[in-house]
């Protein structure tokens, strides 16, 4: 049996998550072994088109994205997107908070704007169809090698469901809003074993929120602690500005600010 | 040779997504640009309305090889901004960071992206076939650096702790004495390297230039904070560093250059080393020797004998930072600043060049303006200047257009370039 083929391919995102994968130093040759990597342009020289599975991060923000994603998916067996970027658009979709003629003009305020640039920043699912995710930013490394591991295996991965509070608390951290701080562990998906709250930083959900998310809960406590709904919604907007609940709670705020402006 | 005419499309092994383009007719160049195709994601536009202490978080993210850097330059801009000022501890954690960083940064390049040139094959996946022990070496070194930071911050690409106002978690004493293992570790492969890139001439090309980059006030080869410096006798502060660098809008461009007003000018560890050569720690300075790096080189090709050399320069400054961080009695406890109106700008040196980070918050904390000023958009005018120089060369050299082709890439992978977060300050031709 030929080795498998395994593209990797990059759109909008600082590339972390290809560097992910060349991190897994001690993993990585094993891999080189059993897989046939043909499309990596940060690593190789050697470019052709066909793949079991196509590694896709970035998100899609140029039409020109949009069509290569589609070329990409029609060559490739299996479609797996790596890394928030790609996932829930992560940090990228704060661009869609602004018009894009505005954001054009405060980064390039000399020239006119590009028709090629998209209305909206999309996710990789808003364009082609996705076989698998694996969220965050960064990926985990370990995460990622089970996923291919599964899936050379032609089995489907299955990754946490259950909110980050759940493996901060197994990792014994004292909780971040009883200091004060605010932090969206309870409403965030796990599976980072919760990096940040270990660290002593603010979960800010960017593996996506959990299904049915106690957001409004969340909101109320986090007002006790002098943080208002305003400021709570930009911060959901870092990561998850792609999310419905989110989306909802941000049109809502800007509907108040222009009846207040009234 | 006549007629000429080299398209690099998709320019592999840099960072990001770069184009090469050269027309050379009756033996002149016609036309030459590097081009970005980088999908643009407007990070000056996404930040305005944010609250200060996630900037550092979201600017992260521009860069994940230099994802230290772009928060080290943000927290410090930050923090100037606020009017405050962090103690020396925070400030040594923040050099070992740089330190692992850079390391990790130049032997990525040096060894998986330059190598492959110098052994005649198209990546570092058939060396581990043909030079196992040249691909174990580059991988342990690499791994010794992001691990190290992974241990004081978590995470190497797009590090937890590190914020405004120093650090959410200090690293334990057992932790610093680790790092320190795993620094002095990395010397005999570093010695390797030495060896293994004194035998391999880079290509000739004498192409004078200006450089820009930090030096201290104190004896340091420095990274994270000092005077902005220019080869051409010119220093500033950073918060002054607009008084000799400009973003202009050139006449034949709609697109912003970067430039002193002497015109194009270089960034990186060359720069750093041409500004901070006295300040060489003995073992770098020995390698600088054996590899025959001089600090008036003109050949833009050094700057990958001054990574390697650089490397051995923060195997030194690291174990020296750990041994002041071991001697720290009361470990500072992080704390959130204030919020108010403010400005601040930042220089930081990341392993491509100097990097600028300027900000204007309200008095909410939330951000205003933004800017950014990026190594790659900086050396960008200084790589076409070169190839201006190289080009003529190579045709008279009697080279044929696949090795002019290969040429051209080598000398603008010599630059490391990272377009992925330098998109908006090179010329963007979408195609």
């Amino acid at each position: 049996m030929s080795k498998p083929k395994i593209g990797v391919f990059s759109f909008a995102s600082c590339e972390g998550c290809q560097l992910q994968i060349l991190s897994i130093e001690n993993e990585l040759l094993d891999l080189l072994g059993r897989v046939e990597i043909v499309n990596f342009r940060e690593a190789i020289d050697d470019k052709r088109n066909d793949y079991d599975i196509a590694f896709v991060e970035g998100s899609i923000v140029t039409e020109t994205d949009a069509e290569e994603v589609r070329e990409i998916r029609s060559h490739a067996g299996l479609l797996v997107t790596i890394g928030a970027c790609a996932v829930t658009t992560g940090l990228n979709g704060m661009r869609n908070a602004t018009e894009r003629g505005t954001a054009w003009k405060r980064v390039y305020p000399d020239r006119e704007l590009d028709p090629n640039v998209a209305p909206e920043v999309r996710r990789v699912s808003e364009v082609v169809k996705v076989d698998f995710e694996i969220p965050g930013c960064p990926i985990d490394r370990k995460e990622l090698l089970y996923v291919v591991a599964t899936l050379l295996q032609g089995q489907v991965p299955r990754l946490p469901t259950a909110p980050v509070c759940d493996e901060c608390r197994r990792a014994g951290n004292p909780c971040l809003l009883d200091r004060g701080l605010y932090c969206f562990g309870s409403i965030a998906r796990a599976g980072c074993e919760a990096i940040c709250p270990s660290y002593g930083e603010s979960c800010c959900g960017c593996r996506g929120l959990l299904e049915g998310a106690p957001i409004e809960e969340l909101i109320e406590i986090l007002g006790g602690k002098g943080y208002p709904r305003e400021e709570v919604v930009v911060r959901l907007n870092q990561f998850n500005s792609r999310d419905e609940k989110v989306k909802a709670l941000t049109e809502e705020q800007s509907r108040h600010r222009k009846e207040a402006a009234a | 040779m006549k007629k000429l005419e080299v398209n690099v499309h998709h320019l592999t092994r840099v960072e990001g997504h770069g184009n090469i383009k050269v027309r050379v007719n009756d033996g002149k160049i016609e036309e030459l640009r590097l081009e970005i195709v980088e999908s643009p994601r407007f990070f000056e536009s996404m930040l305005v309305g944010r609250y200060l202490d996630e900037v550092p978080h979201i600017t992260a993210r521009i860069c994940g090889i230099c994802a230290l850097g772009h928060t080290t330059a943000s927290v410090r801009a930050a923090e100037n901004a606020l009017g405050w000022k962090a103690p020396d501890e925070v400030m040594w954690l923040r050099r070992l960071l740089m330190d692992g960083e850079t390391i990790a940064s130049h032997i990525l390049h040096v060894y998986f992206l330059v190598a492959p040139d110098f052994f005649k094959v198209g990546s570092v996946i058939p060396l581990a076939a043909t030079h196992p022990d040249v691909v174990k070496r580059a991988l342990r070194l690499k791994k010794g650096a992001y691990d190290m930071c992974d241990i004081l911050v978590g995470r190497k690409i797009h590090p937890v702790s590190m914020t405004v106002g120093g650090f959410t978690h200090w690293p334990a004493k057992k932790d610093f004495i680790l790092v320190r293992e795993m620094l002095e570790a990395l010397r005999p492969d570093l010695d390797d390297t030495v060896k293994l890139f004194a035998g391999i001439a880079p290509p000739a090309l004498d192409s004078p230039a200006e450089y820009v980059g930090l030096r201290s006030e104190g004896d340091r080869y420095e990274f994270v904070h000092g005077r902005v410096t220019s080869t051409a006798g010119e220093s500033v502060d950073e918060k002054d560093y607009g008084k000799l660098i400009a973003e202009r809008t050139v006449a034949h461009s709609s697109a912003r250059h970067v430039s002193t007003k002497h015109g194009p000018y270089a960034v990186g560890a060359l720069a750093r080393y041409k500004l901070n050569h006295d300040r060489l720690t003995p073992w770098a300075a020995e390698g600088a020797k054996r590899l025959g790096l001089s600090p008036d080189t003109t050949n833009p090709f050094h700057n990958n004998t001054a990574q390697i050399v650089e490397c051995m320069q923060c195997v030194d400054d690291g174990v020296d930072m750990v041994d002041r961080l071991l001697a720290v009695k009361k470990p500072p406890v992080w704390a959130p600043l204030g919020r108010k109106a403010g400005e601040g700008a930042a220089a930081v040196e990341v392993p491509r060049g100097i990097l600028f980070h300027h900000y204007e918050t309200d008095a909410n904390g939330r951000i205003v303006r933004a800017n950014c000023i990026i190594p790659t958009g900086q050396n960008q005018a200084n790589i076409e200047s070169d190839l201006h120089r190289f080009v003529p060369a190579l045709i008279d050299g009697g080279k044929d257009a696949d090795e002019i082709r290969l040429s051209c890439e080598m000398l603008v992978r010599a630059y490391d370039p990272c377009i992925s977060c330098s998109a908006h300050f090179l010329e963007v031709e979408l195609v």
